[in-house]
């Protein structure tokens, strides 16, 4: 397991986080490398010819796409401070609510982000409607979705701890009300206060200017279009 | 034998994913055909997020998303593996799965589609093949190397529901000239016994997805 590690992702991307968490729980040293999407390098087209995105983790030269596909390759890999449960039946818990995050929670949200009017107000629904599933279903009795201590699917949820706050100031739409989502205002303070996220969670403010700016860009453009 | 139940509708592909799955491992279950026009309250009990299926249910515990289901159903059954060992491969293996799911909603434009938006969904669809083909497929037998896995169960619908679906709209999108591997795979693919024997059957695909499409252009215009 001696072999070089390398992420290549962007400082404030919700999915090359994923994998920075994961490999900091588990004590895994790697080489991070931060990708200017504007000017991607040939590494990454490389790494990642079909989607050319980040995150992308690179394992003794072999290139690993897609954030939670990298997760369940670093839990294959380095099975210490396990993020995933051990039975099977649980392990389809979990991943059931990894799909949910990718397919659900998270598009919504982004789409509420990044359009304005009719588009956005059906957005904001669907979002909520997300939300409502996650709090009754994800989080029944547990202190994180991962039971006592964070796993897997609190990682694929990490979006909603910081990222949905920073979209809720930017559109001026509160969508996670503590008093209608109780167990999920708790979950994002229980998650937050985790020394290992709380050290690498992108800075709020630096992220407010970076995310508004890239909205403005968004709208102006599809007004153009 | 194993309490083991599948929630399904014909002919819907996630749930032939999963017959194929539990077949190609030599798994007995009992099936469960659902309208889904009026889902049975244990569907509803048993995937009370989605409200869908397939879900399988072993020992009164449900499984939804088919993703899923195969994930778990190669767990608790290891005989025949459709997922490679080696930990690459496995991120690979999942890496075109979801590949497939994400892209799913491209052929189902080109199913639904009509004049103009049809013209650009079809194009989007043969873009979307040829990268199956060359990046996902290569130069392999199979999406699995020389056995069937679960990258072609994923893919899986290429075969009987594509030409049931080209056959309803009038285009054909994955032409033998165009997608010679493909078409080598798909023939492959329905020539495995396990295979053969679990596929809808064709004439009566065709009046059910017939009557769907014109369906869905019937939402849309209204």
């Amino acid at each position: 397991m001696g072999e070089e590690v390398k992420l290549h992702g962007t400082w404030a991307s919700p999915f090359s986080c994923r994998v920075i968490w994961a490999l900091k729980l588990k004590g895994i040293p790697y080489e991070y490398i931060e990708e200017d999407l504007s000017n991607k390098s040939s590494q990454l087209l490389q790494h990642n010819p079909v989607h050319k995105k980040i995150p992308v983790l690179v394992h003794g030269g072999k290139a690993t796409c897609e954030s939670m596909i990298i997760l369940e390759y670093v839990e294959e890999m380095w099975p210490q401070n396990p993020l995933l449960p051990t039975h099977p039946c649980e392990r389809a818990d979990a991943r059931f609510w990894i799909k949910f995050a990718e397919e659900k929670q998270g598009p919504a949200m982004w789409t509420v982000y990044r359009t304005s009017g009719e588009e956005q107000e059906k957005a904001v629904k669907d979002t909520l409607e997300m939300l409502r599933a996650i709090e009754a279903h994800g989080l029944v009795d547990k202190k994180y979705f991962g039971g006592d201590k964070i796993g897997i699917v609190d990682i694929a949820f990490g979006q909603i701890a910081q990222w949905l706050g920073v979209i809720e100031d930017i559109v001026g739409v509160k969508l996670l009300e503590a008093h209608k989502f109780p167990r999920l205002h708790a979950w994002i303070k229980n998650f937050k206060e985790v020394p290992i996220i709380k050290e690498n969670l992108p800075d709020r403010d630096e992220m407010m200017v970076l995310f508004k700016h890239f909205r403005e860009m968004l709208l102006t453009s599809s007004r153009d279009s | 034998m194993e309490e083991l139940k599948l929630l399904g509708a014909w002919p819907s592909v996630y749930c032939y994913r999963v017959i194929w799955a539990l077949k190609l491992k030599g798994v007995k279950y009992e099936y469960v055909e659902e309208d889904l026009s009026n889902k049975s309250d244990h569907l509803l009990q048993y995937n009370p997020v989605h409200k869908k299926v397939p879900v399988l249910v072993h020992h009164g515990k449900p499984v939804a998303e088919t993703s899923v289901i195969l994930e778990y159903i190669e767990e608790i059954w290891p005989q025949n593996p459709l997922l490679p060992n080696d930990p690459f491969e496995k991120a690979l293996a999942r890496f075109w799965t979801k590949f497939e799911e994400d892209k799913s909603p491209a052929f189902f434009a080109f199913f639904r589609g009509v004049g103009e938006e049809q013209e650009k969904a079809t194009k989007e669809a043969k873009q979307l093949l040829k990268i199956i083909e060359d990046h996902g497929l290569g130069e392999k037998k199979f999406f699995g190397g020389n056995k069937i896995g679960l990258v072609d169960l994923a893919f899986g619908w290429l075969s009987a529901w594509l030409e049931v679906m080209e056959e309803v709209v009038g285009i054909k999108l994955m032409e033998a000239n165009s997608f010679p591997r493909l078409e080598a795979w798909n023939k492959s693919f329905k020539e495995d016994p396990m295979i053969k024997e679990n596929l809808p059957d064709r004439d009566e695909m065709l009046p059910y997805f017939k009557s769907l499409r014109e369906k869905l252009i019937a939402s849309a215009t209204t």
